[in-house]
């Protein structure tokens, strides 16, 4: 079977953010009168306002997009719909069939060669021509790294989006994330992020000869993913996870939602990412506060926090009470640990125990009585959410701790109550 | 990193990294590496043979270094929490209303405008004396930033909490002058500094308080004012207006502007016993006299003189009328109209009744203009009364009634019961569009006859064939103002609705946000 990409990494294909926003509805079943996926290629006819349906193909080895409508984009909102639901619902478009004739010909003038639906062969050959590519990447995002270097930051602002368009074109959606990202960094950050990503890239040329955990780290950070199936095949963690804190943010035509869990008996973190789908309720629905018995499986890497939740095991239930929390010096130290093991860390999920917000000179803290911890990036709903909840005395907050500050996520009240400090969560 | 986060080494080493980078390695030579002897260790292997891509190695080793060794700060000093707040919280589901209300959604089922319940929602919860749940004081103290008729319910809503995050936020800094002016010094500086409105609110406030200190504010800066600022001050009077205010509204009689002069008229005619009523009382008696054969004889002013100007009166109609027929009508809006009652010993009714006759010709002009005024003057005065007998019961037509004055306003000076009562009557035999201002002037929650009177006219228009959308204020009206026990028969209305018809979509919002409307109150019960 053909590796179903990660919604992140089609995601990262889209041109733009206006194609990425427009493809939403054509990642639902019902945009399409008729879907198929064979020979490494995935095809629909999609009804458009009239006429002949438009017919899109891609060709998942180039990528390479087809499409009959008009648009000049590629690929179009109806090549990044069409994948999308093939990578989010594979029953939707099923394995093996045999691709329609227009499909075969249209996407395939390269590609006449009949492969076997299941051939392992083909599929480590593809794992390979991929592998190569990345590497390319990497070697080209390094030179042009230096180069910016050599010339100078402070010169005229390079074209980021080219070179992202080129690692998209790598197969390498982490690492075009992350040039994306180079352009959204305030000055005093840019050094660190370039040398970050050189590092990256660096990494990822040596990734055989490194130790298992950390070239699993390094892969998933580059933009490999692995399929929950084969995650949830291996070992797998039960418990009884509690939900910390839950975040959504709007990508594109999509809604994210990460969700962080805590192991009563394993104190274990891990944090489970989910996208909503078109017309469908997101899967993960353990509110905060609530726990369950589950297992999860972890992605591989030197510090395993990025989980998928097994079968359920039973009912999510409340669970009032604050968790165990740490001082805000024991946070920034565990998030220091996490940046020595995972130098691509940016923050490290910490509930801080009896912190209480308080105004300072250059903005808000949550402070102990040891130490204080600047309050980071955060909407100024979630922030004052938090200040009036606290109402000036300590309580339990949970968030990310990283070297931007102390994002907070949800807070408990006096009384034990969670509450999701996004304005989704009603009190 | 300008997170406040210190990074346990120098910073002059990474401050000389950026700087390299910035300039660029072809202009600028790489930094001498610094720190701890394993810094510097793990420095020297870095390959410099390129020394772009050497920097970019030192920078990454440094920059993880500086992250992985960050300390916090050394701990704040929080401030005193607020005052406890004894209120007891809202029930649950209250809250759980509360952020729907505040979100404008009301999950499920097609409703009609939320941002009209909301209103009623606070003045409820504030009345029944409950404290918001923490998290939702600041989504309540943002609606009503965006919305000032919200603000005297949530500036007693949010409580102590509330002030205190007004002092923290910018933003909500109304409440502080909502709020902030307990103390004499809170009020001055509000009156001293704050913009017009919460200037007129806040002598609003006072006068409800403290009538004698409202006057003395507004004396203190009178001279200083603008005149369109006077004009609007002088209106705030009509808060507590008394006897003690006669002198400066006399006073005002002599100001710059035309229209203060005229206001502060109009305010000393409806003081009793005020000398400008008495010298109105003198002019509207010799210009309407009753003969002895019971008619009114009428002798409009000949001229509009300095002592009638100076006492509100202009000597030309705004609108253009006849210059006699303005001047009459004038007085008599002001006359205190005991004076009537008084002078020729009858009751309202029985004055209404009398023939009015011209002195001059003999002819009855100056019937309706004697009725127009007497409306004004039971408006004004407030005079039940007065506005009873000129109601009259409630007009099969309502264009051709001939109701002197405006029906709405003289309702209002009306009990309660009676208003809903006359309302009700009206229209049973006139269609919702002709009593909308009618309904307007009605105490709410409507009382159950009305609140029939309404749907059933509501159900006439449908069955008439008018659109719903010509009746689209009446239909607002309805949705804040029907008895919560009328409901089902608004739901029965919208099942018996031909479907698919624009009345059956609005009978079914209009059922539907009844619902919610009983369903939230419901929950606000103590």
């Amino acid at each position: 079977m053909e590796e179903r990409w990660s919604t992140e990494h089609i995601l990262s294909l889209a041109p733009d953010a206006a194609s990425r926003a427009a493809a939403g509805p054509f990642s639902a079943p019902a945009a399409w009168s008729a879907v198929g996926s064979a020979d490494g290629t995935v095809w629909g006819l999609c009804a458009g306002s009239g006429g002949a349906p438009y017919r899109t193909v891609v060709e998942l080895t180039g990528p390479a997009y087809q499409c009959s409508c008009p648009s000049r984009k590629s690929p179009c909102k109806h090549a990044l719909g069409l994948l999308l639901l093939w990578s989010r619902q594979p029953q939707a478009v099923p394995d093996g069939g045999t691709s329609a004739d227009w499909a075969a010909n249209g996407a395939a003038g390269r590609q006449r060669a009949a492969r076997g639906p299941a051939d392992p062969v083909a599929a480590r050959r593809r794992a390979e021509r991929r592998a190569a590519r990345v590497a390319d990447g990497a070697r080209e995002l390094r030179l042009r790294l230096a180069d910016r270097v050599r010339q100078g930051l402070a010169g005229a602002a390079g074209d980021w989006d080219e070179v992202a368009a080129r690692m998209v074109d790598a197969q390498a959606p982490g690492l075009a994330a992350r040039v994306r990202e180079l352009a959204t960094l305030p000055s005093e950050e840019q050094l660190a992020g370039y040398a970050l990503l050189d590092l990256l890239a660096a990494a990822y040329q040596r990734v055989d000869e490194l130790p298992g955990a950390l070239a699993a780290t390094v892969r998933s950070r580059v933009g490999f993913s692995i399929d929950s199936a084969e995650l949830l095949a291996g070992p797998t963690v039960r418990d009884r996870w509690l939900a910390l804190g839950c975040r959504e943010r709007v990508e594109g035509p999509l809604t994210s939602r990460r969700l962080w869990l805590r192991g009563a008996r394993s104190g274990r973190q891990a944090v489970l990412l989910d996208y909503d789908r078109p017309g469908q309720p997101a899967e993960l629905a353990l509110p905060v506060g609530h726990s369950m018995e589950a297992e999860l499986a972890f992605h591989p890497g030197v510090r395993p926090l990025r989980a998928v939740l097994g079968p359920r095991q039973d009912t999510p239930v409340p669970t009032p009470g604050p968790p165990r929390g740490r001082t805000v010096a024991e946070a920034v130290a565990d998030y220091g640990e996490a940046v020595a093991e995972d130098p691509w860390t940016d923050a490290w999920p910490v509930p801080l125990a009896e912190v209480v917000p308080v105004r300072g000179p250059d903005g808000w803290l949550l402070t102990d009585d040891q130490g204080a911890l600047p309050v980071g990036e955060v909407d100024s709903t979630a922030l004052w959410r938090l200040v009036a909840v606290a109402e000036g005395r300590p309580l339990t907050v949970f968030g990310e701790c990283g070297h931007r500050g102390f994002t907070p996520v949800t807070v408990w009240d006096r009384t034990g109550r969670a509450i999701d400090l996004s304005l989704r969560g009603a009190a | 990193m300008n997170s406040g986060l210190n990074s346990g080494m120098t910073g002059d080493y990474w401050a000389d990294l950026q700087s390299t980078a910035l300039l660029g390695t072809d202009r600028r030579a790489l930094p001498q590496a610094d720190g701890s002897a394993a810094a510097v260790a793990a420095a020297a292997t870095v390959d410099r043979s390129d020394p772009a891509t050497a920097l970019l190695e030192l920078a990454a080793l440094a920059v993880v270094r500086r992250r992985a060794g960050l300390l916090p700060p050394p701990a704040a000093r929080p401030e005193q929490p607020p005052p406890a707040d004894p209120r007891p919280e809202l029930p649950e589901p209250a809250a759980r209303r509360l952020t729907a209300l505040l979100a404008g959604r009301a999950g499920g089922g097609a409703l009609a405008n939320l941002t009209e319940l909301l209103p009623q929602w606070l003045a409820t919860a504030r009345e029944r004396g409950y404290r918001p749940p923490a998290a939702q004081v600041p989504a309540l103290l943002e609606a009503a930033r965006a919305r000032s008729e919200l603000r005297g319910d949530v500036v007693v809503l949010v409580g102590p909490l509330g002030r205190r995050l007004a002092e923290q936020n910018p933003d909500w800094r109304y409440l502080m002058r909502t709020t902030g002016v307990d103390g004499p010094a809170g009020a001055d500086r509000v009156w001293q500094e704050g913009l017009f409105a919460e200037r007129v609110t806040q002598l609003t406030r006072l006068r409800r308080r403290d009538p004698a200190a409202g006057l003395a504010l507004l004396a203190g800066t009178w001279p200083a004012e603008r005149a369109e600022d006077r004009l609007l001050f002088l209106d705030a009077l009509q808060e507590g207006l008394g006897p003690a205010d006669e002198p400066f509204l006399e006073a005002a009689l002599g100001d710059r502007s035309k229209n203060v002069r005229a206001t502060a008229a109009e305010l000393l005619s409806t003081l009793p016993g005020s000398a400008l009523g008495h010298r109105m009382a003198e002019r509207a008696l010799a210009a309407v006299r009753l003969t002895p054969d019971g008619t009114l004889l009428v002798e409009p002013p000949t001229s509009c003189d300095a002592s009638l100007q100076r006492d509100g009166i202009p000597p030309k109609s705004p609108t253009g009328r006849g210059e006699q027929a303005w001047w009459l009508g004038e007085i008599l809006a002001a006359t205190p109209l005991t004076a009537w009652t008084t002078a020729f010993g009858r009751s309202p009714a029985q004055l209404l009744a009398l023939p009015v006759v011209d002195a001059a010709s003999g002819g009855d002009q100056w019937r309706d203009e004697l009725r127009e005024a007497w409306a004004r003057a039971a408006v004004r005065q407030g005079d039940a009364d007065w506005a009873r007998v000129l109601l009259g019961p409630a007009p099969r037509r309502a264009r051709s009634a001939g109701i002197a004055g405006s029906p709405a306003k003289l309702l209002a000076v009306l009990p309660p019961a009676e208003r809903a009562a006359w309302t009700a009557a009206f229209l049973r035999v006139n269609g919702p569009g002709e009593a909308f201002q009618l309904l307007g002037a009605c105490a709410t929650p409507w009382t159950p006859p009305l609140s029939t009177a309404v749907v059933a006219a509501l159900e006439r228009a449908a069955a008439a064939g008018s659109y719903p959308w010509n009746h689209s204020g009446v239909l607002g009206l309805t949705e804040r103002s029907l008895a919560p026990a009328t409901a089902p028969a608004v739901a029965a209305l919208a099942a018996d609705a031909a479907p698919d018809t624009a009345w059956a979509e609005t009978f079914g919002r209009l059922a539907g946000t009844l619902r919610f409307r009983a369903e939230m109150l419901a929950e606000l019960e103590p």
